[in-house]
């Protein structure tokens, strides 16, 4: 079988990735190992309204799990800072009706699918790859001459193609969740959960949908002294106020890669979404910069593919762009990431006396070194903020 | 070698992508830990859920 482009993982990179291609005219071929493509969801599923109508990317209704107004953060003792606003209205997908909306998106344009359909290696003669997949109807093999590693944390393609993908685990969450139904939390915001005793070096999370929750937490091993399981059933039964009548209806884990390391492109080999690191390393979130870097790749991908050139010099395209808009981003928040690894549970309280929301909005957005005049009134963290927050 | 307790394992694949050595592969709902396992307890480490055992002690 041979394809313009084989697209490996069919979540929300992968699909996205392969509108693009397919509406470019592109002959493309999207693989999904799962027998379905969705579940099981390693997410918490939530995602800003501004980005989607930025890329003009409109989710059919039965995508939306719930709307979001704003955000609720706890500070250890339950004092609580409010982030609201347009900027902070969202959406809680359901990612197994979302990823199969863009599927559809991606089929409307030509694309091909195969599920349940395992990418086992490949190699590669002159400028093609030779692709080995197994499908319900056996082995087979796919040439091509540009292959997508679409394929989340867990990227094989990455690796084939000799790119140092491995996550470290210093740098990567150990996430848990239950989907439950009988939580008691205000469902206009997403409640997040900060203290060492709560989630080490993460945060805990309440993401409210119309009849259920997604009620997880993602922390550091190195400042765990238990499983994040345990971390997760410690935090349901510390708060019988919200949870006294909750039950799991899902389990969910995975990994987050939250430090961006992996180079993104390879000869005739492209990495998008989370097999290229490409999370938030401050909140966890990899939806829309999976998306963003779909768009991105494809952009680059059909250019490279017209010329007949799909070598990494030409693909490297792909990676410039990407560290054009968020290179700069993802330092800054990697340095507020390592600052707030180092707090203890009454530095959060601190934050949450001094910061306003909007404050806790512009950290996110990677605007760090107005922190530094806010604590300047308190020693102990002033030091831990000037070395870890300015250059 | 590193075990996988089938009771526990979620298959979210996140132990997959910290395998130094690739020694580790989701099919499907099937995660198979491969012979190239150096043992190394990374994995370990990781499962949200502890769903993998190692040889070594601590």
């Amino acid at each position: 079988m041979k394809v313009d482009c084989l697209i490996v993982g069919a979540g929300p990179a992968g699909s996205l990735m392969a509108r693009e291609m397919a509406r470019q005219g592109h002959e493309v071929l999207v693989v999904e190992k799962k027998q379905e493509i969705g579940p099981p969801k390693r997410c918490a599923e939530g995602v800003t309204k501004h980005w989607l109508d930025d890329f003009g990317i409109t989710p059919h209704p039965q995508c939306i799990g719930g709307r979001i107004e704003g955000a609720a953060l706890y500070a250890p003792s339950g004092k609580k800072v409010m982030m609201e606003g347009p900027q902070m209205e969202g959406y809680v997908l359901e990612r197994k009706v979302f990823e199969k909306w863009l599927a559809s998106e991606a089929i409307k344009e030509g694309a091909r699918y195969m599920v349940k359909t395992q990418a086992l290696g490949m190699e590669r003669s002159g400028d093609i790859w030779h692709v080995h997949i197994r499908t319900i109807e056996g082995e087979d093999v796919v040439d091509t001459p540009l292959v997508i590693g679409a394929d989340g944390v867990e990227s094989k393609v990455g690796r084939w193609a000799g790119l140092a993908t491995v996550n470290k685990i210093t740098d990567y969450h150990s996430g848990i969740q239950f989907e439950m139904a009988g939580v008691n939390a205000d469902a206009r915001y997403i409640h997040l959960f900060f203290g060492r005793e709560v989630a080490p070096l993460g945060y805990a999370w309440i993401f409210p949908k119309a009849f259920s929750a997604n009620v997880g937490l993602g922390i550091l091993e190195k400042g765990a002294k238990m499983r994040a399981y345990d971390y997760l059933i410690k935090f349901i039964k510390d708060n019988p106020e919200m949870f006294a009548r909750a039950q799991p209806i899902e389990i969910n884990a995975g990994g987050v890669p939250v430090a961006h390391f992996t180079e993104m492109v390879a000869e005739g080999v492209m990495l998008i979404g989370d097999a290229a690191q490409l999370v938030n390393p401050i909140h966890g979130g990899g939806i829309t910069r999976a998306m963003h870097s779909s768009l991105m790749a494809a952009e680059v991908a059909g250019e490279a593919l017209k010329k007949g050139d799909v070598s990494k010099d030409m693909l490297a395209g792909y990676e410039k762009m990407w560290a054009d808009e968020y290179g700069e981003r993802t330092r800054k928040l990697m340095k507020l990431r390592y600052f707030l690894e180092k707090l203890e549970d009454k530095d959060f309280e601190l934050f949450a006396d001094i910061l306003q929301g909007e404050d806790i909005y512009a950290l996110t957005q990677s605007k760090i070194g107005f922190l530094v005049k806010k604590v300047v009134t308190k020693p102990a963290l002033l030091g831990l903020a000037k070395k870890y927050l300015l250059d | 070698m590193v075990r996988v307790v089938r009771d526990k394992c979620c298959y979210c694949g996140g132990c997959v992508g910290l395998c130094p050595v690739d020694a580790i592969t989701l099919y499907e709902t099937h995660l198979e830990i491969g012979a190239a396992c150096i043992n190394c307890g990374i994995c370990v480490k990781f499962c949200p859920v502890g769903a993998l055992e190692g040889d070594h002690e601590g």
